[in-house]
């Protein structure tokens, strides 16, 4: 984490201007504790972190955490608009691509998967800036605090996930269309809206829902490019932040902070797997 | 066989021609650009399209056209080296951990369990972060973050490969182990990789563009793609263009790599053989 070829100190020097002179630089690693040989840092690193201690900021000499904590709301939100986003957009999408397969719908939205997957999501993010901030004057680039900042990153960071899901969706839903237990249902003469209901789409989100576990990734690492496009006080910009600043505590503390995160959806999303496919909550047991 | 296949296919056709064209203006780049990507004029900077200058200049008076036609070179080459290494290490490593399986294999699937655990765009970031952004480093965060996946795949594949029968008669009549792993093993996981390389590919291509875009990736004034959309930012009220034209590049070329990898997939796939045959059968009875 720390081996780097620009002295840390000085650069930190810099930063909270104040003359670089070679005592100052030597009295500031002393204080930051980065004369120390590597692997002491780093255990020590660990035990603070073990008591959820990740130590003061380089820059600001804040508590790490409290710093996270700061800009972590916006973050979070930013994730849950995304989300819900996806949900609405792919859904439907991929239901109806799924039932009407082969039709103009389908067409579209393959085309809009390809489109999803190709797109540079920085590069979107400013397209709809351009467009509907600026020549049609629909967002206020600057103003914070309304929900209707929010709609603009979200489309942003939710046009790949929506796209791919909605496919996947698709995807599985044929698979379980053409199972026998669908066959049964409508030869039982359930009406169409059941069937799908109840008997497809269930079977169906299992394979999306593992997969929205594992991109969840993805989606954290876009709130970093995002947030930088809308300028957004999150925490992926923070992170850049600090990488430029080279505030290690800090970055050490955000890459932790993501894989916690990443765990926890992924544990959360093996704990919905019962729900989906009730043989999995069942187990071994006898049936 | 395959390539016949994939010619098939008209989104096949639409992607590597696309792949062809940015493979021609990247490597050609020096003899058809207009200008030098590199020479600054401040007297002319931001200039509409001329004849001159045909998509206009930047900020500093640099050839836009130019520096589009140079800014596939630094991206591509890297994503083929970045490709080139994950396939080795992932090789490497599923193939050991796939034949010999135990405790050896245990651990290094923890190992890419450690990999896995981190969103990749994030763990490059802090690895070119630390180490500073030259192209080297880029290179090694961005086989650090790829390989674990790859490595994941081949050793499923090898874990499959194992149980058939001819691997099993190599291993009885005595055949060592290297051998048995480079000569029966491989060919078999190769098509796998193929197809994650080449959609792959558009990741990485994405993955450096979007560094760039942060600072952390490509450093000016090299011409790239990501780089310049980030240039572009604090005109594209003035001059959208500046960010248009190399975001319309990432997007024609990532397209072109995810157009071809998933007409790939679809051909090597061999389930998707059955469902052809399936199909034909279906019709067959259909029409009597």
């Amino acid at each position: 984490m720390q081996q780097m070829p620009s002295d840390t100190a000085a650069v930190i020097l810099r930063a909270t201007d104040t003359p670089t002179t070679p005592e100052a630089i030597e009295a500031m690693r002393e204080r930051l504790g980065l004369n120390r040989p590597l692997p002491i840092q780093y255990l020590d690193w660990l035990w603070h972190v073990l008591r959820l201690d990740f130590g003061r900021s380089f820059i600001t000499g804040k508590p790490v955490l409290q710093e996270v904590m700061n800009y972590l709301p916006t973050t979070l939100m930013l994730m849950t608009c995304t989300t819900v986003l996806i949900v609405v957009i792919s859904v439907p999408m991929g239901i109806f691509a799924a039932l009407y397969r082969d039709t103009v719908f389908d067409q579209f939205s393959r085309l809009f998967a390809y489109t999803g997957v190709s797109m540079p999501s920085f590069w979107l993010g400013f397209l709809l800036l351009y467009v509907f901030s600026f020549k049609l004057g629909w967002f206020s680039v600057t103003s914070r605090g309304s929900i209707v900042d929010w709609i603009l990153p979200s489309i942003t960071l939710a046009f790949a996930p929506a796209a791919v899901y909605a496919r996947l969706l698709r995807g599985s839903m044929l698979e379980s269309l053409s199972q026998n237990y669908v066959l049964y249902a409508r030869a039982r003469g359930l009406s169409e809206r059941l069937v799908v209901l109840r008997y497809v789409l269930k079977n169906a989100f299992l394979p999306v829902v593992t997969v929205f576990g594992l991109s969840f990734a993805h989606l954290l690492a876009g709130t970093v490019v995002v947030e930088n496009v809308f300028a957004l006080p999150g925490l992926g910009r923070f992170a850049v932040q600090s990488i430029l600043n080279r505030d290690y505590p800090m970055i050490q503390c955000y890459v932790c902070l993501t894989a916690v995160l990443f765990v926890v959806v992924n544990f959360g999303v093996d704990l919905t797997y019962s729900y989906f496919d009730p043989r999995i909550r069942l187990g071994n047991q006898e049936i | 066989m395959i390539i016949q296949r994939l010619l098939n296919h008209k989104l096949a056709w639409l992607g590597l021609s696309l792949i062809a064209i940015v493979l021609l203006i990247s490597l050609f780049a020096p003899l058809i650009a207009p200008h030098d990507p590199l020479a600054v004029d401040l007297m002319k900077k931001l200039q509409p399209s001329s004849t001159t200058f045909p998509l206009g200049t930047d900020h500093l008076g640099r050839c836009i056209l130019s520096r589009l036609m140079y800014g596939g070179q630094v991206s591509l080459s890297i994503a083929l080296i970045v490709v080139m290494f994950t396939t080795l290490i992932s090789l490497c490593v599923g193939l050991v951990a796939g034949y010999f399986g135990g405790r050896l294999d245990h651990g290094l699937m923890r190992l890419c369990d450690v990999f896995l655990a981190f969103p990749s765009l994030i763990l490059s970031l802090a690895i070119v972060g630390t180490l500073g952004s030259s192209i080297g480093n880029l290179i090694f965060a961005l086989v650090a973050t790829h390989w674990a996946g790859y490595a994941r795949i081949v050793r499923s594949r090898v874990l499959s490969v194992k149980e058939s029968h001819f691997v099993q008669a190599a291993i009885v009549s005595g055949t060592r182990s290297l051998p048995i792993m480079l000569r029966h093993i491989l060919p078999y996981t190769l098509i796998e990789l193929t197809v994650l390389a080449t959609l792959d590919i558009s990741h990485i291509v994405l993955h450096i563009a979007g560094l760039s875009f942060l600072g952390l990736g490509i450093q000016p004034p090299t011409p790239e793609w990501g780089a310049m959309i980030n240039d572009g930012r604090e005109y594209f009220r003035r001059q959208p263009e500046l960010m248009l034209y190399p975001g319309l590049m990432l997007f024609l070329t990532t397209l072109a790599f995810n157009l071809v990898g998933d007409v790939l997939r679809d051909v090597l796939d061999p389930r998707m053989e059955k469902q052809m045959r399936v199909k034909t059968l279906k019709t067959k009875l259909e029409n009597g």
